[in-house]
């Protein structure tokens, strides 16, 4: 049963990464740039909702309702300023803005809540854990609602990219941009509405990680998002199902390397089992052959 | 006869290249006026221009007698200037009907019953592969789906870039039958096209350019009879 509670704690971590990979894959998809602030968005939306429980006294479940608007807001600004005038630009000048970006939030994020680490207040705070099979078998509420969350966000985002008209378009535009235009798609438009989604998702993402591991520091988005760009290109980057099987399957080696193999050897593990896979299949699990255009 | 599209005097850049180098010319309404010349002259760039992907440096583009030299790409399709670029670029893959939903991104509603009706009439083909995946569609499918795509927003000028390249001849023949059918239907054709002989035969008027100048023009049967025309693009 032990093998249960495992499994479930690594679908459980592999959610999180999933809904963090959504962000990375689908602002791949649609602009062709890795946005390596991503990972930190989640934490400023973790600072945000610590801030409104613990200082202004609100529900969490409301925090984290704020703090979606936050980050989205703060997507769409970041697009805008950081990005969107390097359009057109080589890649090479959007990658290093990226992670520019990524250090300017870290930093502010220094300077408002200073480096001491928090202990967040989790969202399933006095909800019992879940014992099953005779107490053998135990599920953490945070666990159990990461994995629903993530299954829900999964089937939404699939029917908005493939039944709305906005989210055809931002599959027009991440096919070809220039036809997108043809068509009288704004390209602006869609590209910003991606990065709303993703950054109002990585905000779910911290809220629900740090309710699962509860410190709050300046760097705790860093390695989430690295392993979240992983989980990624493990399942295709740019591939929405993709991003979710890379998540679980990521989350899932890294849990069970830290029960059966070893904790310190654990990230090694995971970043070892990417690399294999991209030896094997280097577009990822589900990643499309790209086909030049002549 | 009043004019549809006016380019005045255009200069585009890529770069340093100085691409097109003040071109004129116009489209009037219910014409097919084709542009040919050599791979680089600068006859796709044209079209990316009036389109809205490229801008002029200086001049204007006049439509329906307004400017739109500064009006954004998606902004050109709403006022009704519809381009199928080289190459066809459909959305490989997105299915037959979802390609031609994207067609009328910018369409009234009550619009898209009526011209995908249209389109299904012009292209029987397409409307037998409805729900199939566009990029498994043979290259003559792709190029009938590229130009069903850009009739699903009611253009009033529709542009074509080399609509017969890569063709089969039958197929070439077809495509040709169908622009001559849109055009006796009331649209005026933008044509681009390497294969001046079947351009020619088809278009009212003509422009040859060369090296971003337009060097000759006249009528198609004028440009199809000219000894310069024949030499260097009819292989006479």
């Amino acid at each position: 049963m032990n093998f249960l509670t495992n499994l479930i704690s690594g679908l459980s971590l592999g959610s999180v990464y999933a809904i963090i990979a959504l962000g990375y894959t689908m602002v791949y998809g649609i602009s062709k740039m890795l946005n390596f602030a991503h990972g930190d968005i989640i934490m400023i939306g973790g600072y945000v909702s610590f801030v409104l429980t613990m200082y202004v006294g609100m529900n969490g479940w409301v925090a984290l309702l704020v703090a979606m608007v936050v980050c989205t807001l703060l997507g769409i600004l970041i697009e805008r300023l950081a990005y969107r005038p390097l359009r057109g630009t080589g890649s090479l000048a959007v990658l290093i803005t990226a992670i520019g970006v990524s250090y300017f939030l870290q930093n502010s994020a220094l300077l408002i809540w200073g480096a001491n680490p928090r202990v967040f207040p989790s969202l399933f705070e006095g909800i019992n854990t879940i014992h099953a099979a005779g107490g053998k078998l135990t599920i953490a509420p945070v666990s159990l609602f990461t994995i629903l969350a993530n299954i829900l966000i999964m089937i939404v985002l699939t029917l908005f990219v493939n039944r709305t008209k906005a989210g055809k378009a931002m599959r027009a535009v991440s096919e070809d941009n220039g036809a997108a235009q043809l068509m009288g798609i704004n390209v602006n438009q869609s590209i910003s509405l991606t990065f709303a989604i993703g950054s109002g998702l990585a905000a779910v993402a911290g809220v629900l990680m740090c309710s699962a591991y509860p410190v709050l520091m300046p760097t705790t988005g860093a390695m989430p998002g690295i392993k979240a760009f992983t989980a990624a290109v493990f399942g295709g980057i740019g591939s929405i199902p993709g991003a979710m099987i890379g998540g679980l399957i990521l989350g899932i080696i890294e849990i069970f390397s830290r029960a059966y193999i070893s904790t310190e050897l654990s990230d090694a593990i995971v970043f070892a089992c990417l690399i294999i896979v991209l030896l094997v299949k280097p577009t990822g699990l589900l990643g499309k052959k790209v086909s030049e255009k002549v | 006869m009043g004019s549809v599209l006016t380019i005045k005097n255009i200069n585009v850049y890529y770069g340093a290249i100085h691409a097109i180098k003040g071109i004129s010319f116009d489209v009037n309404k219910g014409e097919i006026v084709t542009l040919i010349g050599a791979n680089g002259a600068g006859k796709s760039t044209t079209l990316h221009t009036v389109s809205g992907l490229m801008r002029s440096k200086t001049g204007d583009i006049e439509f329906l007698g307004s400017s739109i030299a500064r009006t954004p790409a998606h902004k050109i399709v709403e006022k009704g200037i519809s381009h199928v670029p080289e190459g066809r670029r459909i959305f490989q893959g997105m299915t037959v009907e979802e390609n031609l939903q994207m067609g009328a991104f910018v369409s009234k509603p009550d619009r898209i019953a009526h011209n995908l009706e249209y389109v299904y009439e012009q292209f029987p083909r397409l409307k037998e592969r409805t729900k199939q995946i566009a990029g498994t569609l043979s290259g003559g499918e792709q190029q009938m789906l590229a130009m069903g795509r850009a009739l699903m927003s009611d253009p009033r000028l529709l542009m074509l870039d080399e609509p017969s390249m890569g063709l089969a001849p039958i197929l070439v023949d077809q495509i040709f039958e169908i622009i001559q059918n849109l055009n006796k239907a009331g649209t005026t054709i933008l044509l681009v096209e390497q294969n001046a002989q079947m351009a020619l035969s088809v278009a009212h008027r003509a422009y040859v350019i060369e090296t971003g100048r337009i060097t000759l023009s006249g009528t198609g049967a004028e440009l199809a009879q000219s000894e310069e025309v024949k030499k260097a693009y009819l292989g006479g």
